[in-house]
């Protein structure tokens, strides 16, 4: 310890920084934890896997028969669609997964090591503290489904070429707006996957145990899916969380369709607002005691 | 303690003088957790502006629980608290600004280094002025003798090595207030003596420090005022000096001739000198033991033992807790 500690004054109130109402350095912060732990990288790493391992498969089998879904049987036509075949392909588990992670780690990881308290002490206000996290995970999400995109679209052209992309309506569109139906589709995912996130986000002011946490939105989200596969609950199933998410066909159409992307966008805000209305109540008034 | 301990010689007295107000005030405060474990108990805090206040207390006696509530991290069952004259939690973003804390041990980002842990620390303050950000964290880190090891990583750091971070963190600003949880908890012998002398210069320059620890010998060391916690009362609390009054050293004086001696003693301005079965004990005042003696010799005072006995602090402690400095459940 250095001699110069007696120098350590005491500062007054008035003379303390100003308040700087509007910074970004706790979200870049924020960012750089999320986007920096190795963990996180390694899924994107495999969710950009994914249209790769499609994309050889498709060249592999081909030349393409009519089997398959719909979107794999168009692949080997027009390298986007390779993007699309991922997208979908990852919807159902990696990709919620992947946002699972991060949004269960978001206060229960912090309360886990201990950080949560340092962090409230500094002091970071708990709403400031959720929207922060919210933001992390909502930047992951986005980041994770335009990377599936942007990979397939790579492969996909590199593979099969970019030419003229033939809608479900049965128009045909050239590359350019076909990216940009990828990006709205992308948009659409995202969506989604901020309900989710939101749910990690609750789940994670519940616990002290972010794998937990992650597992626990991981059978919600699944058993969300068994239930959408039941014909007798018929009557709910508009009103599960993962009833519209495969509803971004709707963006392949000309003119674009909203009979699913509207209730879709709709459910997913919702399930966003009750969800993060819940992490603030319980986040607002937990006794931090790790 | 034996005889003759210079006690109080090395003792800092410059925070003994303490400005106006209290740094950390609390009334009636209790937390009873889910479970119903009383764990602080009708608490009334009053740390001077300007102290060193220990906050002494065995093992689950509360501490933590109170620093927690103090620090807005759990709302208390009833009860109030204000630090620096600002309600908790309500005042809480204006006032903890000012204080700086460490709570029931560091905790940090295990794969960052100590430095980009502070750093993330300070890009989390709104107060805090990001031009300045690296030459604060520089100056924590130099302070607490951790700048070679800044670009470690935090899971490298030995318990020593976390504990000196905390400190860090709670040094990146200058702050008003200290609340330090056993700071020095892990400590080498040589790090445990930095630390305090660390604190003693922070108090110097007028920060006000509350420290909790579970060893007399740090309140002894450092403080200027201490509040006992004791299964989660708070059983007394006052300045260290007044509780040290009431475990002044006795004499005491074997001898045929107690009132001979005791006409000395008196002359020395010795008081509460009383009789025993073999001589007369007496106050001790401020003249040395062995002046004492020389002083009995003059005055043909036949002296067959002399003795200097100091009660301990912890005797104290012991009488006012009413059982040893154990665990508490
Ligand atoms: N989250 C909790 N739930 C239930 N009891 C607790 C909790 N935290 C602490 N306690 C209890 O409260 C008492 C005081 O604990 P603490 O404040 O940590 O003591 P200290 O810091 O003085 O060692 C202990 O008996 C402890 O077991
Ligand atoms: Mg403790």
């Amino acid at each position: 310890m250095s001699a110069a500690d007696a120098t350590a004054g005491v500062v007054t109130g008035a003379a303390s920084a100003p308040w700087r109402r509007l910074s970004t350095r706790f979200l870049r912060s924020e960012l750089g934890l999320v986007f920096g732990r190795r963990r996180n990288q390694v899924a994107l790493a495999i969710l950009a896997a994914v249209p790769v391992i499609i994309a050889v498969a498709v060249w592999w089998s081909a030349p393409p028969s009519g089997r398959g879904p719909n979107l794999i049987g168009a692949v080997s036509g027009n390298g986007v669609y390779v993007a699309l075949a991922a997208l979908g392909a990852e919807l159902g588990l990696f990709l919620p997964l992947a946002v699972a992670a991060v949004a269960s780690d978001a206060i229960a990881g912090e309360a886990n090591q201990g950080t949560l308290r340092y962090l409230l002490t500094v002091p970071v206000g708990r709403a400031r503290l959720l929207a922060v996290k919210y933001a992390g995970v909502l930047a992951y999400a986005l980041a994770a489904t335009l990377l599936v995109a942007a990979v397939g679209v790579a492969v996909g052209v590199a593979f099969f070429g970019g030419g003229e992309m033939i809608l479900l309506s049965g128009s045909q569109i050239g590359f350019l707006p076909a990216l940009g139906r990828v990006a709205l589709i992308c948009g659409y995912i995202t969506a989604c996957l901020a309900a989710v996130g939101a749910l990690g986000l609750f789940v994670s002011t519940l616990t002290e145990q972010p794998v937990g946490a992650a597992i626990a939105v991981v059978v919600f989200t699944i058993s969300n899916q068994i239930l959408g596969t039941i014909p007798q609950l018929e009557p709910i199933h508009p009103y599960l969380m993962t009833h519209w998410w495969y509803g971004f066909g709707d963006l392949l159409r000309a003119p674009i369709a909203t009979s699913s992307v509207g209730p879709g966008l709709l459910s997913a805000g919702i399930y966003t607002a009750v969800f993060l209305a819940a992490a603030w109540a319980r986040l607002g008034s937990r006794d931090i005691t790790s | 303690m034996t005889s003759g301990d210079p006690r109080g010689a090395a003792r800092p007295e410059t925070h003994a003088e303490v400005g106006a107000g209290a740094a950390v005030s609390s009334s009636g405060l209790t937390k009873r957790f889910r479970g119903g474990q009383v764990a602080v108990d009708g608490v009334d805090l009053a740390v001077p502006s300007g102290s060193v206040y220990g906050f002494l207390g065995p093992n689950g006696s509360g501490k933590t629980t109170t620093i927690r509530i103090l620090l807005g991290l759990i709302s208390p069952t009833s009860g109030s608290c204000e630090l620096l004259g600002g309600a908790i939690p309500d005042r809480a973003a204006s006032v903890l600004p000012r204080v700086g804390a460490l709570v029931e041990g560091p905790a940090f980002h295990p794969y960052l280094s100590g430095r980009a842990n502070l750093r993330r620390l300070d890009a989390a303050d709104r107060a805090a002025h990001p031009a300045t950000c690296d030459a604060r964290i520089g100056q924590a880190l130099d302070r607490v003798g951790l700048a070679a090891a800044a670009g470690k990583k935090y899971r490298a750091y030995s318990l020593g090595m976390r504990q000196r971070l905390a400190i860090a963190a709670a040094l990146l600003q200058p702050r008003e207030l200290l609340i330090l949880d056993e700071p020095t908890n892990g400590l080498d012998p040589q790090g445990t003596r930095e630390v305090r002398a660390l604190i003693s210069n922070l108090a110097a320059s007028g920060v006000t420090v509350m420290l909790s620890t579970h060893l007399l010998s740090e309140v002894e060391q450092i403080c200027s005022h201490v509040g006992v916690m004791h299964l989660g009362k708070l059983v007394a609390q006052q300045p260290l000096a007044e509780l040290r009054a009431a475990t002044a050293a006795r004499v005491s004086i074997e001898t045929d001739a107690p009132d001979k001696a005791s006409a000395t003693l008196r002359r020395l301005g010795f008081t509460e000198v009383a009789p025993t079965s073999g001589g007369v004990t007496a106050e001790a005042g401020e003249l040395p033991p062995e002046k004492v003696l020389s002083e009995l010799v003059y005055d043909g005072v036949p002296v067959r033992g002399f003795a200097v006995a100091t009660p301990d602090l912890e005797d104290v402690f012991v009488s006012l807790t009413g059982e040893g400095f154990d665990v508490s459940g």
